[in-house]
């Protein structure tokens, strides 16, 4: 086949960037270079329209100890001992097929870590669905909870927290991403730059077949009415495989074999050869008959851009073949000497003894395209007028059943229980909590990890979401004890060729980096995931972040429901009464316009400190931050988990009680304390001038606001735990 | 006290019940899927996880593995064998246990707290335990426990039933049963009670910060007896 322009735009090149290949390569490329060249040009793979933003994002801390562009992020947590970590979007083949799109994204993330040497021991993530009325979510999150499932379960690997989220504007295109978390010895950590010349470039892991091929080129582009056809783009999962494979990577690990590795993601056996050979500065030579084919008379093109699963590619020292062949051989997995890195600086490609490709490395990676798209700045939107007297003809037992169990408040047991979330026998906190947490095996140091997203906010004002999504993790963390320590983003944006999107993810970015900056919680991963659209209409912006902090000694984790009857409950940080863009706005009054709540980042740092120093001086008895519905939301939940009720005080403030109760305000914790630890409690928080209020007592099985307006606990539980149930078993 | 836990491809409870057979007190030997002999032991335990995927029948390919052949030796000469979770599904398959485990009946992976309720303790697994109930957890699939009206009489008739899923009280309903397992079967014996297999996970629960350390009891229990 001759290669013509229009056989690249069907590769989902544009026309000036086939001109640049042709100008590179100082001649048309054959069928299989262009192939190569779409597949590492496209969005997914080259980030061409996030690069130029996503270099101002703060990544560097102490506990740095590798930032983005490896395969996953790393941190030191003491005593030689690392996290490694990532998140990772499988959103298009999630929608298009999706058991085996969760899956293969759970499966992407957990190699994407123990290519770096790290055993993976706890996943998270974050799902996004349209309306629950519209007639695919349904299914559609039946079948990504069970792919999730099906793969973490089967792997081995606990999945700990996650969040799901209801939403109009994911009715074309929902969003999964998933994320990782990896323990490795600081000393033994893996990395994708190959060095040394002849080195023997090895193949291991399941065989090619021709599943998803061009998965990557999908991902970069919007959806429209024929979707359904790109089915046989998606990748088909085989978990068993991986967990075999797991093992044999980290046996081969344990010794000295190993100068690079890299497993085979998006663009498969092209992205992987291509950035080892980049990094190294090296060439790499292929045989492509070598390489295991599940299927016959495949051809150079389709090896090369095959995305099947559970591959590695990896570079040895000279003479270790036979031993890490042993090593696969024990695991029946296939291994092959495929290639060798070579002094050319170029990808050299053979099949049937004939050069099949011949491309300089970097007209791939250096020279790809670089685009700085046009973006519209957003205005911060005018404050609405809200009707004090509607406020006051509300019944507020009425409004916080409604709340409790509106589809992205209520529980989310229905999703989690089908998660295995306590193997590996270090899970002290499951999901449902403000974050997981797992012990550091055989040590008292423990994880917590927490995944968040506020497409509201981001979409009201882009710059505030950015910054208040970056927070709420930082609070998610804190309210169990950990320090935080970084962050990995998965930045979920329409398209980026209209002014608007791009605006959206401009301005997230930039909030995410003032935040993260701040609040010395640093970048160390993350992923871009554009045109979640079909046809005109875009997703709202949201970007997801995964949060990684450290609990020196796991018994002084703290956890939400209230212990003790009797026990005082305060709220940490001031409110003021932001109503609108609140789940109390958007679904009581109806009210979709206004500001998101304002982020004061000196108070989200000054609070969340001096909640970790009352933890840390044994103060705490519960915490819980403060986000979705407010006040009275966050301590219902802390009474339905500890099967406690509480006696609430008049708010002293003159604002509205209702205002008070359901205002989305930021920076705020409600804490549990003893009688007898008040005034050290109070001490330390007027010494660090953190606005505090009591909130009330501790009773036995009723939320009292006053003689009139009481409900008990069981009734609220009901609320929060029917809505999911009742919709999935309808 | 010596214990053998076997690894299969796809096993992924095998390091959690090391470590909690280490922890009450056996010296613990991995034992590989291929090894021909198993060592001297005192009990092996089929550990749970996804052997071979689990792609054809739960447990199937593993009751065919190179080491059930010493496994099943060693069980006809009455040596203890535990199998939870998958390693329950293995002994079905291998014919050791009767009855099968089928898909739970509402379709869905669950993992969460049960408590079961001991039927028997006129065995070494359970002799002498003072808890009559106990809470453990679970994380399956398959774990539906199915068998003919001939067999079930059987089981019944001769005291093969080990536990059954129940609620704290320990009463036996409909409404605490996960999985749709046919009277609440949670774990049975074969006849000559060396044999255990069952669903729950007591490696899962054996301290305070974990989902509970109803585990312990059964751990600390069972050493003792073999002792």
């Amino acid at each position: 086949m001759i290669v013509n322009e229009q056989i690249a735009i069907d590769h989902g090149l544009k026309k000036d960037e086939y001109i640049k290949i042709c100008e590179l390569l100082k001649r048309t490329p054959n069928i299989t270079e262009l192939g190569i060249f779409s597949a590492m040009w496209n969005e997914h793979c080259s980030y061409k329209s996030s690069r130029l933003h996503l270099k101002k994002l703060p990544t560097k801390g102490k506990q740095v100890i590798q930032g983005p562009g490896e395969n996953a992020g790393v941190v030191d947590i003491g005593d030689n001992d690392a996290i490694v970590f990532k998140i990772e979007s499988h959103n298009h083949p999630s929608f298009i097929e999706p058991y085996q799109g969760a899956a293969t994204g759970v499966g992407g993330i957990m190699r994407d870590v123990f290519t770096m040497g790290a055993r993976p021991i706890a996943n998270l993530n974050s799902i996004h669905f349209g309306s629950p009325q519209h007639k695919k979510t349904k299914n559609l999150l039946r079948g990504v909870v069970q792919g999730i499932g099906g793969y973490g379960n089967c792997m081995g690997v606990p999945t700990i927290a996650g969040q799901t989220n209801f939403d109009s504007s994911y009715n074309g295109n929902i969003l999964v991403n998933a994320m990782t978390l990896g323990l490795v010895k600081k000393d033994k950590i893996f990395y994708s730059k190959a060095t040394g010349l002849n080195k023997p470039v090895i193949y291991v892991g399941s065989k090619t077949g021709r599943d998803g091929i061009h998965g990557a080129s999908m991902a970069s582009a919007s959806f429209d009415e024929n979707i359904e056809e790109k089915k046989p783009t998606v990748q088909v999962g085989d978990p068993f495989t991986e967990k075999l494979l797991l093992e044999a990577c980290l046996e081969l690990m344990a010794g000295d074999s190993i100068i690079a590795i890299q497993d085979m993601g998006a663009a498969g056996l092209t992205s992987s050869s291509i950035e080892m050979a980049s990094k190294g500065n090296l060439g790499i030579e292929i045989n492509l008959n070598k390489v295991p084919c599940r299927e016959a008379k495949m051809t150079p093109y389709e090896i090369m851009l095959s995305e099947s699963q559970e591959r590695m590619l990896i570079v040895l020292e000279n003479g270790k073949e036979e031993l890490a062949k042993k090593i696969f051989d024990k695991w029946n997995l296939d291994f092959a000497v495929i290639g060798k890195t070579t002094k050319s600086k170029k990808i050299e490609l053979f099949f049937d003894d004939k050069i099949v490709a011949d491309i300089p490395v970097n007209t791939l990676v250096e020279n790809s395209p670089m685009y700085d798209r046009k973006w519209k700045k957003a205005k911060l939107p005018k404050k609405n007028k809200i009707n004090k007297e509607d406020l006051n003809n509300l019944k507020i037992i009425e409004v916080l059943k409604k709340i409790l169990s509106n589809p992205n408040v209520c529980s989310k047991e229905w999703i989690w229980q089908q998660y295995d979330h306590t193997v590996m026998g270090d899970t002290i906190q499951k999901p449902g909590g403000d974050s997981g947490v797992v012990r550091v095996h055989g040590t008292n140091k423990a994880v917590a990890a927490s995944i968040d997203s506020s497409a509201v906010y981001c979409w009201a004002h882009p710059l505030t979401g950015g910054k208040q999504v970056v927070c709420e993790s930082f609070r998610n963390l804190i309210s169990v004890g950990a320090k935080p320590i970084a962050i990995t983003n998965c930045l979920n944006f329409g398209s980026p060729e209209n002014d608007e999107n791009m605006g959206e993810f401009v301005e997230c970015v930039q909030g995410i980096g003032e935040a993260s900056e701040y609040l010395k919680f640093p970048v160390v991963s993350g992923n871009v995931s554009f045109y979640n659209q079909t046809k005109k209409e875009g997703i709202k912006p949201t970007p997801s972040i995964g949060g990684v902090g450290l609990i020196k000694n796991y018994k002084e984790m703290i956890t939400m429901e209230f212990k003790e009857i009797d026990n005082i409950v305060l709220v940490i940080g001031k409110t003021e009464g932001h109503i609108d863009q609140s789940l109390f706005a958007r679904n009581i009054l109806d009210e979709k316009n206004g500001p998101p709540p304002e982020i004061n980042l000196f108070n989200e740092k000054n609070n969340g400190e001096t909640l970790l120093k009352l933890i840390e001086n044994n103060l705490i008895q519960s915490a819980h931050d403060v986000s979705l519905g407010g006040i009275i939301t966050a301590i219902s939940k802390m009474c339905i988990k500890g099967n406690k009720g509480i006696n609430l005080k008049k708010p002293k403030f003159l604002i509205n009680e209702i205002e008070y109760f359901f205002a989305e305000d930021q920076g705020r914790y409600i804490v549990e304390i003893t009688k007898k630890d008040l005034k050290k409690v109070t001490e330390i928080l007027n010494k660090n001038a953190v606005h505090f209020d009591e909130l009330g007592i501790i009773n036995k099985n009723e939320l009292y606001i006053n003689e009139k307006t009481k409900v008990t606990i069981d009734e609220l539980r009901r609320s929060n735990t029917n809505w999911l149930n009742n919709y999935m078993s309808k | 006290m010596k214990s053998s836990v076997i690894t299969f491809p796809g096993s992924n409870c095998d390091r959690d019940m090391d470590v909690a057979l280490k922890k009450f007190g056996f010296k613990n030997k991995m034992v590989w899927h291929n090894d021909i002999e198993l060592p001297k032991s005192d009990l092996v335990v089929l550990p749970g996880g996804f052997s071979y995927g689990d792609y054809l029948r739960c447990g199937s390919m593993a009751s065919k593995s190179k080491i059930m052949k010493s496994v099943i030796n060693f069980a006809n000469g009455g040596g203890m064998i535990m199998g939870i979770c998958n390693g329950f599904q293995i002994l079905v398959e291998t014919g050791l246990l009767p009855g099968v485990l089928l898909r739970n009946k509402y379709l869905e992976f669950i993992c969460k707290n049960v408590f079961i309720k001991i039927n028997d303790e006129q065995n070494r697994y359970f002799k002498n335990i003072n808890n009559n109930v106990l809470e453990l957890h679970i994380a399956h699939n398959e774990g539906n426990y199915f068998c003919t009206k001939d067999q079930l009489k059987e089981i019944e008739e001769n005291d093969q039933i080990a536990i059954n899923y129940c609620d704290k009280s320990g009463n036996i309903g409909e409404q605490f049963n996960p999985n749709g397992s046919i009277n609440n079967i949670a774990g049975i014996f074969n006849k000559k009670k060396n044999i255990l297999g069952m669903m729950p996970h007591p490696e899962r629960m054996i301290d305070p910060y974990l989902s509970g350390e109803d585990g312990s009891i059964f751990f600390k229990n069972l050493i003792n007896n073999l002792k």
